[in-house]
This record gives C-alpha cells, sequence and structure tokens, in this order.
C-alpha cells in the first residue's frame, strides 16, 4: 500500500503491521513503515488520524493510558522489538527522548531542568554536569542567551526558550532518536523558525520523527513525510515528492487543502 | 424587596460576627485577667511553669491570703502553726504547664502520624491506584470517616489501643486516636494538592527516563507540599482542641510527673498526659464551681485559644513562604 521510492539500508525504526487500540476503539490499521537514521521524518494527517499515537508508541508513553493496547505487529529500534517481554521501558525512554507539543519545563533552575535526566541516573559529578549542561544547551542553541543564568527558574524564559530548554533536556541524555509532537504549535513564527533551524542541525547526530500539523513546516524541515488517515499510512515518501507529485489521491487532496 | 433581603443578609453576617466578638472578647477579657499581671514581667508566670494544684484561702492576721499547696505548706511550717482554717479550692492554684505540654506532644505525635499515614494513602489513590470497584469503596470509606463523631473515635481507641493492644491511657494511644481523626481531611486534601500539579511535569520526567517513584519523589511531591501544608493547619487546629479523642485514650485529670520524667526511655510513650481541652473540661464540670475555679477555666481557655492561633498563623507563614518558592 505504501512504499518509500528508494529502499533504506539502515533503519532506526521499523513498524510492521501494527494495530493499535484504545479500548475497543482501532487508532492505527495495520501500519508499516521504516525510519532511517539520521534523518527528519515527519508525520502528517488531519486530526485524530493516529499520527500522535503511533509517535507516543515509539518511546511506551502510551503505557500511561490504561485502555490502550497493542492489536497485533510489532515496533522494532534496531532490530529490538520494544514491546518484548525483557525490554524495560525506563531504559527505552532514555535512548529515545520526546519533546511536548506544549513546553513543560519544570520548576527548577535552568541547570536544574537540562541535567534532570542525568540525576535520576544517579550522576552527580558537578564537572561531568557542567559540561553536559553547556553542550546541550549549545545544541539547543540557547547556550548564548541563559549562560548568565543558570540559576534562574526555567519559567523565566519566553515560549521558544521555553521549548528550546525542553529540547535542550531531551538531548542531554544523548538519546539516539527524538520524538517530537507538534513542538512549534504553540509558539510564534520567530520562535518556530529557530526550532526548525535547531532541528536540521540535530539531525546530524539524532534521528529526529516529527509530528506537524503545519504542512510548510514538513516540506520546510523534514527528508522523509508519511501522510496518515484515519489511522492508515496513506503514503510515505521523500518530502520533495510527497509535496510536489504524491502517489494517491488522497494524499494529494489533503497537500492542496481540500480537506484536514 | 432588594433591600431588604440585602439587610436580611448583612444582618445574619453581623449576628455571627457578633457570636465570634463575644465568644473571643468574653475570652480575652476574663481570660487576660489570669494570665497577665499588672507588675513586670507582666504575665502570671505561675500560671505558665507550675502544676495546677489546689488553692487554699485563708485569713491571716486580718489579711485574706491565698496559697497554693506547696506554699501553704511552707508558711504553716514557718508560723509553726498547723491549725488554720482554710477554704480549699481544687485546681484554683498554680498553673497550666503539664496541660500546654501534653497538648503540645499530642499535635507533634499525631500530626506526624496523620502525615505520613495520609499523603502515603494519597499518593497511592491519586498516582498508583487504577479506577475499580475497590477504589470507589476506599474513596467512600475515607468520606464517611471524616462523618464519624468524634467520641466514637474516642470509643475506637480505647477499645483497640488501651485494651486490645494493652498500651493502656498512654500517649501512644492517644496518638494513633488522633491520627485516624484528622486523616481524612489530610488525605482528601493531599490528593487535592497532588492533583493540582501539572501532568506536563509527570509526563515530561517519565519521557526521560525516570521510573514512577522517581517522578513523584522529585517532581510532583515537592510541589505539592504548600497544598499538603495547608491541610495539616486544619488538623492542627483539629487535633489540639477535640477533649473526646483523649477523654479515654491518653488524658488524665492531674499527673505527679512531667512527660520527660520517666525512668526508662520507652516508659514515655506509654504513659498517660494532661492536655488543655481536657483541663477546661475538668475544671468547669468535675469540680464545684466558684469565683477561683473561673479564673483557671479562663486563663486556660485564652492560653489555648493562643496556642492553637499561634500554630495556625505559623502555618499559614510557612506555607506562604513556600508557595513563593515554587511557583509554576
Amino acid at each position: 500500500m505504501a512504499t518509500p521510492s528508494q529502499a533504506v539500508s539502515q533503519t532506526a525504526v521499523e513498524v510492521e503491521h501494527l494495530d493499535f487500540l484504545y479500548g475497543d476503539f482501532k487508532a492505527l490499521h495495520d501500519v508499516n513503515l521504516h525510519i532511517p537514521p539520521h534523518k527528519v521524518t515527519a508525520f502528517i494527517g488531519p486530526s485524530g488520524c493516529g499520527k500522535s499515537t503511533l509517535l507516543r508508541c515509539f518511546n511506551r508513553m502510551n503505557d500511561l493510558v490504561p485502555e490502550a493496547r497493542i492489536g497485533k505487529g510489532a515496533i522494532r529500534i534496531h532490530g529490538t522489538d520494544i514491546n518484548g517481554a525483557n525490554v524495560d521501558p525506563i531504559e527505552l525512554r532514555k535512548r529515545v527522548g520526546m519533546v511536548f507539543q506544549k513546553s513543560n519545563p519544570f520548576p527548577k533552575s535552568i541547570y536544574e531542568n537540562v541535567i534532570y535526566g542525568l540525576r535520576i541516573q544517579g550522576r552527580a559529578k558537578r564537572a561531568e554536569l557542567d559540561e553536559v549542561v553547556e553542550r546541550s544547551l549549545r545544541q539547543a542553541a540557547l547556550w548564548d542567551e541563559v549562560k548568565d543564568r543558570l540559576q534562574e527558574s526555567g519559567l523565566s524564559l519566553s515560549g521558544g526558550q521555553q521549548q528550546r530548554l525542553c529540547i535542550a533536556r531531551a538531548i542531554a541524555v544523548e538519546p539516539e532518536i527524538i520524538l517530537m509532537d507538534e513542538p512549534c504549535s504553540a509558539l510564534d513564527p520567530i520562535a518556530t523558525s529557530k526550532v526548525e533551524e535547531l532541528i536540521f542541525e540535530l539531525k546530524k547526530h539524532f534521528t529526529i520523527v516529527i509530528v506537524t500539523h503545519n504542512m510548510q513546516q514538513a516540506g520546510r524541515c523534514s527528508d522523509l513525510t508519511a501522510f496518515f488517515y484515519l489511522g492508515r499510512l496513506i503514503e510515505i515518501d521523500r518530502t520533495e515528492k510527497i509535496f510536489t507529485n504524491p502517489s494517491q489521491k488522497q494524499t494529494e487532496d489533503y497537500i492542496t487543502g481540500r480537506f484536514g | 424587596m432588594e433591600t431588604g433581603v440585602c439587610w436580611a443578609i448583612r444582618l445574619g453576617t453581623y449576628l455571627v460576627l457578633l457570636a465570634a466578638a463575644c465568644i473571643f472578647l468574653t475570652i480575652g477579657i476574663k481570660g487576660s485577667q489570669t494570665v497577665f499581671t499588672s507588675k513586670w514581667p507582666f504575665v502570671n508566670t505561675e500560671f505558665f511553669t507550675e502544676k495546677p494544684s489546689t488553692l487554699y484561702v485563708f485569713e491571716w492576721k486580718g489579711q485574706k491570703l491565698e496559697m497554693n499547696d506547696d506554699r501553704f505548706r511552707a508558711f504553716k511550717a514557718a508560723n509553726k502553726t498547723e491549725d488554720i482554717q482554710a477554704e480549699s479550692y481544687a485546681h484554683s492554684a498554680g498553673g497550666i504547664l503539664p496541660c500546654i505540654v501534653g497538648t503540645v506532644l499530642l499535635v507533634a505525635g499525631s500530626m506526624s502520624i496523620a502525615l505520613f499515614l495520609g499523603v502515603s494513602s494519597a499518593i497511592y489513590l491519586s498516582e498508583y491506584s487504577r479506577p475499580s470497584v475497590v477504589l470507589r469503596l476506599i474513596r467512600l470509606a475515607i468520606m464517611n470517616l471524616a462523618g464519624v463523631p468524634s467520641i466514637v473515635f474516642g470509643l475506637f481507641g480505647a477499645a483497640l489501643f488501651v485494651y486490645y493492644f494493652k498500651w493502656n491511657v498512654s500517649l501512644l494511644a492517644g496518638w494513633f486516636t488522633l491520627a485516624f481523626m484528622v486523616l481524612p481531611v489530610v488525605i482528601t486534601s493531599s490528593e487535592e494538592a497532588l492533583k493540582s500539579v501539572p501532568q506536563g511535569f509527570r509526563e515530561g520526567a517519565l519521557a526521560l527516563g525516570a521510573t514512577k517513584w522517581q517522578t513523584i519523589r522529585t517532581n510532583v511531591l515537592p510541589y505539592a507540599i504548600p497544598g499538603i501544608l495547608t491541610s495539616s493547619i486544619l488538623g492542627i487546629a483539629r487535633v489540639a482542641g477535640e477533649t473526646a479523642p483523649i477523654l479515654f485514650t491518653a488524658a488524665y485529670v492531674v499527673r505527679d510527673n512531667y512527660p520527660w520524667e520517666v525512668s526508662k526511655w520507652t516508659d514515655f510513650f506509654f504513659q498517660p498526659v494532661q492536655a488543655l481541652p481536657y483541663h477546661i473540661y475538668v475544671v468547669s464540670s468535675k469540680i464545684p464551681q466558684n469565683a477561683y475555679t473561673e479564673r483557671m477555666q479562663y486563663g486556660t481557655a485564652f492560653v489555648f485559644l493562643a496556642i492553637v492561633l499561634a500554630i495556625s498563623l505559623g502555618s499559614v507563614l510557612l506555607r506562604l513562604r513556600l508557595r513563593s518558592k515554587l511557583k509554576w
């Protein structure tokens, strides 16, 4: 039903015949896709099409929802089935980080926000933590703006800065994959463009999967785009091809704004 | 019509204020006559530093003298007479230090137990439990516990802690009885406090690889503490003031030793104590009433109100300070 026009030699995340249910409601039907490493993959589609659900499956955040379960199929990250019996979701989440739609900096200092992930692992050496803070904030393009006020509360930053702080917090634990669930939907255009530049830099070090409502954003940022509709993956392909010459009519209708 | 209703409502409020004013002013004026003196140090130190004792009133060389038990004996010895006609009034001399100490100990112990059990329950109910029939029964039980009369708690405490566990009338029995009485209030307001912490904090911490308990301990509980302390304000006032629960479980009319005068440290927990509300009850109803007992009643009530107000004020200030540090 959906095939990439060029084969990928390496796969970061592989989804195979996935059905996902909330109670009796089937949110995802038979989804198959491969997400390549060190590239940005965008999930687009109208509201309720299952793209956020699929994203949250990758770091097992759906485990927190009592009625959510996998009906059939598997999700493999670097070959390992992440819902297997001997996979610890805590360890998984250290390798697969997430940035949320509404930025959620903790009411701690900027410094403590960034190293939160390290503190809970028990790493407490001051020199190591200082180094991680600087590296993460530089990678998140926030260092110059906050380097003199690391002890101030994370909540004292502007909206765009808060989101970049959350990104810095996610990359401080050095995950392999970063999941972003509509990271710019609450930001103004200037903050949005800063985050998009950031995503472009980050893909050198991480695999990024981004869910977005903003098609222009998907067009700007991503290498691969996957279009979802009503819980099914309609098409996944290189971004240029999806936006100029999609194979499926539904994709074309969505891109041109006939629905959604 | 409008103005009529408005005036009726106003009248109701003024009545409430009037009642409150009467209570506070009566206790304030009459109590301060016992508590404060006109000479340095302006406070009746005997009242605050001694045990209750019997008052002796007698005539000596044309003067009317009042003395408590110890001084009366010393006086008789000093004047080498055994035979002085004196009227004695029980509990009308001396002070209420043991009562103050007893109440403070009861409050400290029971609030510690109530906070520990209550916050643990609140964390379980709001963070770990899943909706089910059992959970609804638990919540129903907690709600009903809030409506149980305090005398029933006293009987429960007596039956379980005093007789069945054989702790006898003791601090320990009083602590647990009072703790269970105030537990529903602590649980419900702690749950409210935990629920008011935004879900984003939990999700953010979990997404970074924190376990559930790490998330609660480092990213939820610290921000719920101001709300939890608020509930303890209400709890402290209730615990300090209730007489019925300690009637059979912790309170004695009078004791010879202070709570710290025990031979073994384990005895500390198994001794009964005097308490302020119980003392008011004793001085007001268990002994004949007269002008002298009235002094003690109002003095004790005054001190009692002052202590509860001071604790409440302290908790409110603490909560304000914490709130300003932990805003989001």
